[in-house]
């Protein structure tokens, strides 16, 4: 128990200020029945940190690693090189350790790193504004339909089929209790997108359309019509951006009118981690400010004048309007938003804007290659470091066959979208600059073996 | 092209104690002033190498970027100064104790991150094949085994990402079960004063009606209003044990049971687990749903805001209500993961999807960890540890300070006093200000509202009595200065980084990002 500094003597010491005869009366409102006398059936007692350690490692080898094996896996999570220097400095027990900045002459390093979280975020989603994160991209997308819902007193949103599956299940979800009305169907396996068919659907009720860009296929749309359409009929374009790093490469949501942009910022300083913790995006236009969830951080003075950073806005937040506020959310990512901000303070935009050329043209290079294997189909014409292949057969077999040689060989439309037929032989492939052209090699070279 | 070259300074330069003059810089010794990053880097400084090679975009759909974006870089020493800076004006349970009420910040132990950057859990792909995560499945599946036991509730949804989305699980659970018998039009939530504002939020959100309950004199939930409120309008009761006051609810099992008898589910939250872990379960009180802060009560770091965990055990009534995706250890071992498509007839109920993935891995690797190392022994002695300090504290502190439930029983892990007994025109803020200036980080502040100035202290299990000496000398010393009239402690803190901030202003006039300066006022 060695995190514990108590001694027996100093527990007895303290007992004795207390006027408590043993530890025991101290939990005397527990009401008799509830009391835990013994050990708590077949649970192991303490372990030593070699013991712990060897336990763990062993759970962790059963795992293979997408570092060491040729490793194509997208559709919202993707694996890029992080510099040492940000593990590093996320390690640093001051900001590892610490609490909200409740206390702002105490936690100005937090405050001004969210201050300028939120000054990135918003120059690369092309918004006004950013808040200090949320949880994830899909938990900020259901925000964002929430706002909405808030700003334009209307409950039907309509989802792009292009949006990630899984994203689309969390809005569901919510929908089940906030009443939303939500238009939503998979998407069809071609090259165009669903724009639209999603402008033909806006009417006075819609309250919001949601698209992602790049979308889970992996294409790209001009966002500036679907913009134009709503906004002709009062309605909000929330854009989602499951790939950061794409937008080094391509125009921003916010610079084609999009109201409200939501995104998942793993790419940047977070790794895979199995899911999470990841890091939510969201920047909104100015005039939204105050039905955006989550924390904001404020520039202001001190008692002597001098520039210093505080929570701010937190009249929306559930600690003072309770049953009022804008949502439930308390916490943010405050140390996977450090990372985010660290790795793009090293990269900066020419940094950024070089990694996203770098991993377009891995991702041109693999898109040709791999549909050079016969019978394979590259559906997407546009894309980013993301492209959907069409095999000739169900695409989720494959998948574990490759995985049985040591190949993570993409994400199949299959796991995604079970039961819709018309996807099954969809794969989708990410390729960033991890990705060796040997690893290429490799799975166009097993890709031409399965399928034959 | 340069978006900035503007050699910030701070405002005013800083003058030292003992008469000395300000610095030129603003710096005192080894406490530097830093600049933002857009003011000391620029859009062409880059701190990573990349591969030579062609970049020329091809198949982005005419929208290769065009306008600058407006991201300043920096080289990578100038990066590893910059947030090394930064990271001194912080404040952190590393540096000192971090008596905040609720919040409960207790050591975090450096195995819990070597084991979760292990690459086997930290760079695995949520949707890689089920075959080649099997590790990582066991650490969910073997964490949510010790949540189950220790709570002796009958399951557990691992994937909520915090402690408010594990209340707004719970109580989808709770609405689900409600309407899976018919029961949906049951819309009213019953929310003692002195619970988490999440708690009402999280009902309001869930489209239930939510309605206060008071607290008696003595900081307890008024077990008679409650009972007398219930009725078949009721869906549920969320309930903070040990409540916000650091006190017991002692009639938590009766309420259960009464709530149980008009209809409803009993929502605890479960903020403050770490005082009563391995020593009491919430299932033997009749709870249906609580949610775990994983950070709190397994001491997975609060890295400065988050990221939370907040996974919700769940009574055997919820339980088939619960979350996707989830995980289930087969016959042979193997586990498998249950979502959208497995969940098929043997899962019809569950409510959906929470959030993208599996929920907070990072977490359950660390919390995982912390179990294995205290075990059940040791979770025992970290309850038992959390609330001998607490009382330490209150006892040692109750002649100095206002203590408004000291004659209530024991507290459990925290300790509440009040502004009472301050002098005129002295408030908790300069209390807490002034302990600022002792080198300690001050305790919660004007929370659970039930409390007029409340000062809410949580040592934790990891604090040493002379920690704890060293902590009640310095509030003595800090409450005997306000019950005096020191007018220096209204202008608190006198030492730290920054005065106290303008917090009117920053809501007034938000200035969320930073923006360059106007060229003329640049010149000035």
């Amino acid at each position: 128990m060695r995190y514990l500094p108590l001694t027996q003597p100093d527990r007895d010491a303290m007992l004795a200020v207390i006027g408590a005869g043993s530890i025991d009366d101290l939990f005397v409102d527990v009401p008799e029945a509830a009391r835990l006398s013994g050990p708590i059936h077949d649970l192991p007692n303490h372990a030593s940190e070699l013991a712990v350690e060897r336990h763990m490692t062993a759970l962790a080898r059963q795992n293979t690693v997408a570092g060491e094996v040729p490793f194509f896996l997208g559709a919202g999570a993707y694996r890029h090189h992080v510099p040492a220097s940000v593990d590093h400095l996320i390690q640093r027990g001051e900001f590892l350790t610490a609490y909200t900045p409740y206390q702002p002459e105490i936690a100005q390093g937090t405050l001004q790193m969210l201050f300028e979280f939120q000054t990135q975020v918003a120059r690369l989603l092309g918004t006004d504004v950013a808040n200090a994160s949320m949880y994830d991209g899909s938990t900020a997308c259901w925000e964002a339909i929430g706002m909405a819902r808030r700003i334009t007193r209307k409950g039907k949103a309509i989802l792009s089929g292009g949006l990630h599956p899984h994203y689309v299940s969390v809005a569901k979800t919510m929908a089940k209790y906030t009443g939303d009305h939500l238009e939503t169907a998979a998407p069809a396996l071609t090259a165009e997108t669903d724009v639209d068919a999603l402008i033909a659907a806006i009417d006075g009720d819609t309250s919001c359309v949601v698209v992602q860009y790049p979308d889970i296929l992996g294409r790209i749309a001009d966002l500036t019509p679907l913009a134009d359409a709503c906004h002709a009929n009062k309605a909000l374009l929330i854009a989602v951006v499951t790939e950061p790093v794409a937008l080094g490469a391509i125009t921003s949501p916010g610079e084609m009118d999009a109201d409200i942009v939501v995104g998942e910022g793993q790419s940047l300083g977070v790794g895979l981690q199995f899911g999470g913790p990841y890091v939510g995006l969201m920047g909104c236009k100015d005039k939204y400010i105050r039905q955006m969830p989550g924390r904001f951080c404020g520039e202001t003075v001190d008692a002597e004048g001098r520039r210093g950073f505080v929570l701010t806005l937190s009249t929306r937040e559930q600690h003072i309007r309770r049953e009022k506020a804008t949502s439930n959310i308390c916490t943010n990512s405050g140390l996977c938003a450090l990372a985010f901000s660290i790795h793009m303070t090293l990269l900066g935009e020419a940094g950024l804007r070089r990694l996203a050329g770098i991993n377009h043209a891995a991702a041109c290079r693999a898109a040709d290659r791999l549909a050079k294997v016969r019978g394979v189909e590259l559906v997407t014409e546009t894309f980013f470091n993301e492209f959907t292949l069409k095999l000739p057969v169900e695409a989720r077999p494959v998948v574990r066959t490759l995985a049985d040689r040591g190949i993570l060989a993409g994400v199949s439309l299959g796991r995604l979208y079970p039961g819709e037929d018309a996807l099954a032989n969809g794969l989708i492939v990410a390729v960033t600059e991890t990705t060796t052209a040997e690893d290429v090699e490799t799975l166009a070279a097993a890709l031409e073996e399965v399928l034959a | 092209m340069s978006i900035n070259q503007s050699g910030w300074r701070p405002e005013m330069t800083a003058g030292g104690g003992n008469g000395a003059a300000p610095t030129f810089t603003g710096n005192k010794a080894l406490m530097l002033e830093e600049a933002l990053i857009f003011e000391i880097g620029d859009t062409q400084t880059t701190g990573v190498d990349f591969a030579e090679g062609d970049v020329a975009g091809s198949r982005l759909g005419n929208l290769s970027r065009k306008a600058p974006i407006g991201l300043a870089g920096l080289s990578e020493p100038e990066t590893i100064r910059h947030y090394t800076r930064l990271s001194r004006q912080n404040y952190a349970i590393d540096l000192g104790l971090f008596p905040l009420g609720s919040c409960t910040m207790k050591h975090n132990p450096r195995l819990n991150e070597k084991m979760a950057r292990l690459p086997g859990f930290a760079d695995v792909h949520p949707l890689q094949p089920v075959d080649t995560v099997q590790g990582a499945l066991a650490v969910i599946n073997e964490l949510a085994v010790w949540l189950i036991k220790l709570t002796g509730m009958h399951g557990v949804a691992m994937s909520p990402k915090a402690g408010a989305h594990g209340e707004l699980c719970g109580i989808l659970c709770i609405k689900a079960a409600l309407e899976k018998r018919g029961d949906g039009h049951r819309k009213v939530v019953l929310v003692p004063e002195s619970a988490h504002g999440t708690n009402p939020a999280t009902a309001a959100f869930a489209g239930f009606t939510v309605e206060d309950i008071p607290a008696t004199a003595d900081g307890r939930v008024d077990t008679a209003a409650l009972k007398a409120r219930l009725g078949p309008d009721v869906a549920a009761v969320m309930i903070t044990n040990p409540n916000t006051c650091g006190l017991f609810e002692r009639d938590l099992k009766s309420i259960s049971d009464a709530v149980h008898d008009a209809g409803g589910y009993v929502y605890c939250d479960g903020a403050n687990f770490n005082a009563i872990v391995g020593r009491v379960r919430p299932g033997d009180l009749g709870v249906d749903a609580m949610h775990i802060n994983l950070h709190k009560t397994f001491s997975t770091p609060h890295g400065g805001g988050g990221p939370g965990s907040g996974p919700v055990v769940l009574s055997e009534a919820l339980s088939p209500f619960g979350p996707l995706p989830f995980t289930a250890r087969m016959a042979d071992g193997h586990i498998q993961l249950i979502e959208e498509e497995t969940a098929g007839d043997d899962h019809p109920d569950t409510f959906g999807r929470m959030t993208a993935f599996h929920g907070q891995m990072g977490m359950f690797t660390r919390a995982l960890t912390y179990i294995l190392s205290h075990g059940a022994d040791g979770l025992k002695q970290v309850a038992e540890d959390a609330v001998l300090n607490a009382n330490y504290v209150l006892r040692s502190l109750e002649g100095t300070l206002d203590a408004p439930f000291a004659k209530s029983g024991p507290c459990m892990h925290e300790a509440i006093f009040s502004d009472a007994n301050l002098a005129e025109g002295f408030s908790t803020l300069d209390v807490a200000k002034g302990l600022i200036d002792e080198g300690f980080h001050p305790m919660t502040v004007y929370f659970p509202l039930v409390v007029h100035g409340a000062m809410l202290v949580e040592p934790t299990e990891t604090e040493s009595k002379a920690a704890l000496d060293q902590f009640v000398g310095a509030l003595r010393s800090v409450a005997e200065r306000a019950k005096a009239g020191d007018a220096s402690l209204k202008t608190a803190p006198h030492f730290a980084p920054r005065a106290r901030l303008d917090e009117t202003q920053a809501a007034r006039k938000p200035v969320l990002v930073w923006k360059e300066q106007p060229l003329a006022q640049a010149a000035e």
